[in-house]
């Protein structure tokens, strides 16, 4: 068989299931790839003994019932703990460092007999929209215009790189604002955030702990609904973690939504919003009311507000979080001098080990939790919060099954292009997506199309809380009418 | 309910050169929650154990590790509550308290600053019979310990146990109601008893596992009423905070210092700076630690890792059923029931073990026969060889057969406490080795009568003074005691001896 990185992981669990080839097979064409694909800068550390014991294991294992994962060759996001395995974050301050345990997620994954090929690049410690605040450097967009270099996106920037180059066959991804969904419209390939509490997060390092989730980032929908089956599930080890079953979503993948209402909101129109954008949008509404749904104009109010509060509420969250890296007990410790002190030990490793987003964030979130501001940002932002989650929860209310918007507003961009920009700029790729995580629902990012230059374009749905399987279903019949097979020439 | 009326102890005041002053304390207690696993994480609370050896990733801060609520913390906590009868918040929520400590490997201690899980309270601090101060308790919350940085160990080094870090402690908030130095001390001891009753702290002090930061102020005669009248704290002086004392002789002397620099400063025409200040006991003095400018700015914010605590009113209710009978109203029962005086019934309430052994001990007897051979005898004796009363070589089955023994007129006082000593040192049933060592009074009449007889016909000349003066029977009545090796029943001795003396 040829080109088996090309796989779907259904189609390669098909074949793997048929005896039509072996997962050490599979693997070692991923591993070959990956190789070959440095330029991509997606993999940041490569595991391929794990990943042919692994998948010796998993032939070992096969049956005609085995499950859905097993013996594929997945990459894993660098934010999610894997022991043994360097695990930083994309981070200077993790230096060296390697858990000692294995995050639910990827050993939920593992239990499934999914083969780890690496971990994947990404902004560091999730914060940042096109992967260029790593450590390890810049992951690349493997879709390219003329010689321009693009951002994949980010921060789940690797991931996206990876599964678009078809050097894994699915990637795991986290999303606090956006960061499987940007990424994936922005390589072409799909990315589903579930509901806040679906996937633990134990053993992901913390970015914003109210905001976080685990979710996989994949080459179509049924893809993405069978690596999302084996992630989701209650994790008595975190407290956030929902007690409920998790259906097979891919079971759920009918392409039948007829009676389906979806709901096209006005405050996601954009002023000066790019008209291939509008297109996009309103061509995917159209595609989804062919299919049978119902097509109703609604409103989310607060929406404008949104990105403000979430630039509040995530840099708080994360100031706290990140002051465990201390250079106390892992990680980088700067050296010190003579006459130095805990202060100078915390000033200097903490100066060396975060870079300045990172820096910039810790700083913003310490701000606007400081005793006389508290109440003008953070408990403000709070409020928002709330009112935006009741925007959703009234639409909901009201009969909308699933919200269809665009996921970007733009196409990918290239690479260095903002570094010039207020951090502001960047934060606006966010626009459409923190307001899903800020009311903690569902949303997938889907590819529909291209744009003039002949990059990818991705629309967003948006669920009703716990009800992943029927936005998989509606997000499965929009792929199917968009009929989106493009992928990039191979040029790394 | 059984319960004793008190007045309120006196203020205590401190003559200054421009009048006296008065001190207002307040009061805020950690107490180390009794449980076996620390509040967010499995691993062990045991004291004593080798350095970090009782660390989970997540007391140690590692990335991606969360903490998940032990549910046996948050029930003695309520059971705390309970015993201090507060009011408890079924819906209450966990905090962040951002700082930077080596021992603080989160970056944050996680505690309740918003939302409290125990609400308004009181504690009845005994000062003696009759006398005590009602203290309001104005909350009780969860939160982590933090670990122990040790200095000491190198010269450009310090080391960090984790063990304690992230061990669950309740912090017991008074109103600022307690008014002396030895009432801050008593208040300590008050809640150190209620929880040791209730097994919710064990109370240890030199372990650290209780704890308290004591708030000191000073103020004229009459302010502290206008405080009370209308809560304006307008009315108080600035208070300093004194850190992390952990001896109850500690907290007074330095509530003393304390007050008595304040004094000082302003009459000097100076002011208090409200600041944290730490006690030396050494030097007998205390020192500021950090003012109000450079205290820390906490940045609290509810902790997104934890959903809020929600428990249910029937899960309170099964705590409240199990109470055991707490120290006030045992102390007032043993009064009533057993007709002590409210001094010997708070000797033998102090501690629940003892108060146990009392009752086992009068159960069907004389109580406050049993209350004196509980207190007198016993405790002296335990405390002479610093024993517990756990370890007590006497058993309270034992003590109560030595007390019916004197009751029914088995025994004499005094030969009592021979028996005490028998049994303490070699043990035995009192009442068989009675029998065996020929212990038992002599009642039989005649054999009194012929030891009586004995003595007076060989002491003439005595007969003849006591005859002129009744007063010197009593010489009579030791020769016959001795005579009968202590065994006579002195009433009865007493009796025949006025009788063959004619008197």
């Amino acid at each position: 068989m040829t080109d088996l990185t090309k796989l779907k992981i259904a189609e390669a669990r098909d074949a793997l299931r048929k005896g039509d080839v072996t997962s050490v097979e599979l693997t070692e064409a991923c591993l070959s790839a990956i190789d070959a694909a440095d330029a991509l800068g997606a993999f940041v550390h490569k595991t391929p003994e794990i990943a042919l014991e692994q998948a010796k294991a998993a032939d070992a294992r096969n049956s005609a019932d085995a499950p859905a994962l097993n013996g594929i060759p997945l990459g894993i996001k660098d934010l999610f703990c894997t022991k043994g395995v360097p695990s930083q974050a994309a981070s200077g301050i993790l230096e060296g460092f390697r858990p000692e345990y294995e995050s639910t997620v990827t050993s939920q994954l593992f239990a499934d007999g999914a083969v780890m090929l690496g971990k994947l690049n990404m902004d560091e410690f999730a914060m940042g929209s096109s992967n260029e605040t790593s450590v390890y450097g810049n992951a690349v967009n493997p879709w390219k215009v003329d010689d321009r270099q693009l951002t994949p996106g980010g921060s789940s920037g690797g991931s996206a790189s990876a599964v678009a180059a078809d050097l894994c066959l699915g990637a795991t991804g986290t999303d606090t604002g956006g960061s499987i969904r940007q990424p994936a419209a922005f390589t072409g390939i799909t990315g589903i955030k579930p509901t806040y509490g679906r996937c633990s997060r134990w053993g992901i390092v913390a970015f914003a702990s109210s905001l976080d989730q685990a979710g996989p980032m994949t080459k179509d929908v049924r893809d993405a609904a069978i690596m999302l089956t084996s992630m989701c599930g209650h994790d008595p080890k975190d407290s956030t973690s929902a007690d409920l079953a998790v259906p097979d979503f891919e079971a759920a993948l009918t392409g039948d939504i007829k009676g389906k209402t979806i709901g096209i909101p006005k405050e996601y129109r954009m002023e000066g919003s790019p008209t291939e954008i509008e297109k996009l949008w309103s061509d995917g509404a159209d595609m989804l009311r062919d299919a049978g749904a119902k097509v109703v104009d609604i409103s989310l109010p607060h929406t404008k507000y949104a990105l403000p509060a979430y630039y509040v509420i995530a840099p708080a969250e994360a100031s706290s979080n990140l002051a465990r890296y201390d250079g106390v007990r892992f990680g980088h410790r700067a050296s010190l001098e003579a006459g130095d002190g805990i202060t100078e030990m915390y000033e200097k490793t903490r100066a060396e080990g975060f870079g300045h987003e990172v820096q910039r964030r810790v700083m913003v979130g310490t701000y606007v939790l400081s005793a006389g501001f508290y109440d003008a940002y953070y408990n403000r932002a709070r409020k928002v919060r709330a009112l935006i989650k009741r925007d959703f929860d009234q639409v909901f209310a009201d009969g909308v099954d699933a919200i269809l918007t665009p996921a970007t507003p733009s196409a990918a961009f290239g690479l260095g292009e903002m570094a010039e920009a207020d951090p502001i700029q960047m934060y606006l790729n966010d626009v459409f997506t923190v307001t899903v995580n800020l009311a903690g629902l569902p949303g997938i990012s889907v590819p529909t199309g291209l744009d003039a230059q002949g990059l990818p374009l991705g629309l967003q749905l948006i669920g009703r809380p716990w009800e992943e399987g029927d936005l998989l279903n509606i997000a499965y019949r929009l792929e199917q009418s968009a009929g989106f097979v493009a992928k990039p020439s191979q040029w790394w | 309910m059984l319960d004793l009326t008190y007045e309120a102890p006196q203020p205590k005041t401190i003559a200054g050169a421009t009048g006296d002053w008065e001190l207002v304390i307040g009061l805020e207690v950690h107490a180390q929650v009794a449980t076996k696993a620390k509040l967010f994480s499995g691993a062990s609370t045991q004291f004593g154990a080798e350095p970090n050896s009782n660390v989970a990733f997540v007391d140690a801060g590692m990335p991606g590790m969360l903490p998940v609520i032990n549910e046996g913390c948050v029930a003695q906590a309520v059971r705390t509550g309970l015993g201090l009868k507060a009011e408890i918040n079924l819906w209450s929520a966990f905090d962040r308290k951002n700082y930077f400590y080596p021992d603080l490997p989160q970056g944050y201690q996680i505690s309740q600053l918003y939302h409290p899980i125990v609400g308004e309270g009181e504690v009845l601090v005994d000062m003696a019979p009759g006398i005590a101060r009602r203290v309001r308790i104005e909350r009780i919350h969860l939160e982590q310990d933090a670990g122990k940085s040790i200095h000491d160990m190198d010269p450009h080094m310090s080391f960090v146990d984790l063990n304690r870090t992230g061990v669950a402690l309740m912090e017991i908030v008074s109103r600022p109601d307690i008014r002396g130095p030895e009432e801050a001390a008593a208040y300590v001891g008050k809640l150190r008893q209620i929880m040791r009753y209730l097994g919710t702290c064990d109370g240890n002090m030199q372990n650290g596992n209780l704890r308290a930061d004591v708030n000191v102020s000073v103020c004229r005669p009459g302010d502290y009423e206008r405080y009370q009248e209308t809560q304006d704290f307008s009315h108080l002086g600035t208070r300093c905070e004194i850190k992390n004392m952990n001896s109850m002789r500690f907290i007074q002397m330095a509530i003393d210092y304390e007050a008595r620099r304040q004094i000082a400063l302003l009459e000097d025409g100076k002011e208090v700076v409200q600041e944290t200040r730490l006690y030396d006991p050494d030097k007998n003095e205390t020192r500021s630690m950090r003012s109000k400018e450079e205290a820390h700015d906490y940045r609290y914010f509810p902790d997104p890792d934890l959903l809020p605590l929600e428990i249910e009113q029937a899960w309170v209710d099964d705590i409240a059923a199990s109470l055991p009978e707490l120290p006030d109203e045992k102390k007032a029962r043993f009064v009533t029931e057993f007709g002590l005086s409210e001094y010997d019934a708070g000797v033998l309430t102090a501690e629940v073990a003892n108060a146990a052994y009392f009752e086992k001990v009068a159960e069907g007897r004389d109580g406050k026969l049993a209350a004196n051979w509980v207190i007198n005898e016993l405790f002296g004796r335990l405390k002479k060889e610093d024993h517990s009363i756990e370890d007590s070589p006497v058993s309270p089955e034992q003590l109560g057969k030595i007390v019916g023994l004197i009751t029914k007129g088995d025994i004499s006082g005094k030969i009592a406490k021979d028996l005490f000593e028998i049994i303490y040192t070699e043990g035995g049933d009192p009442e068989a080795i009675v029998e065996e060592r020929g212990m038992k009074q002599v009642t039989d009449t005649g054999a009194i009568e012929a030891a009586v007889d004995e003595v007076i016909a060989a002491n003439p000349a005595q007969v003849e003074k006591a005859q002129q003066n009744p007063k010197l029977a009593g010489w009579f009545v030791g020769q016959v005691m001795k005579a009968t090796g202590g065994k006579a029943n002195p009433a009865a001795v007493n009796k025949l001896v006025q009788e063959k003396l004619g008197l």
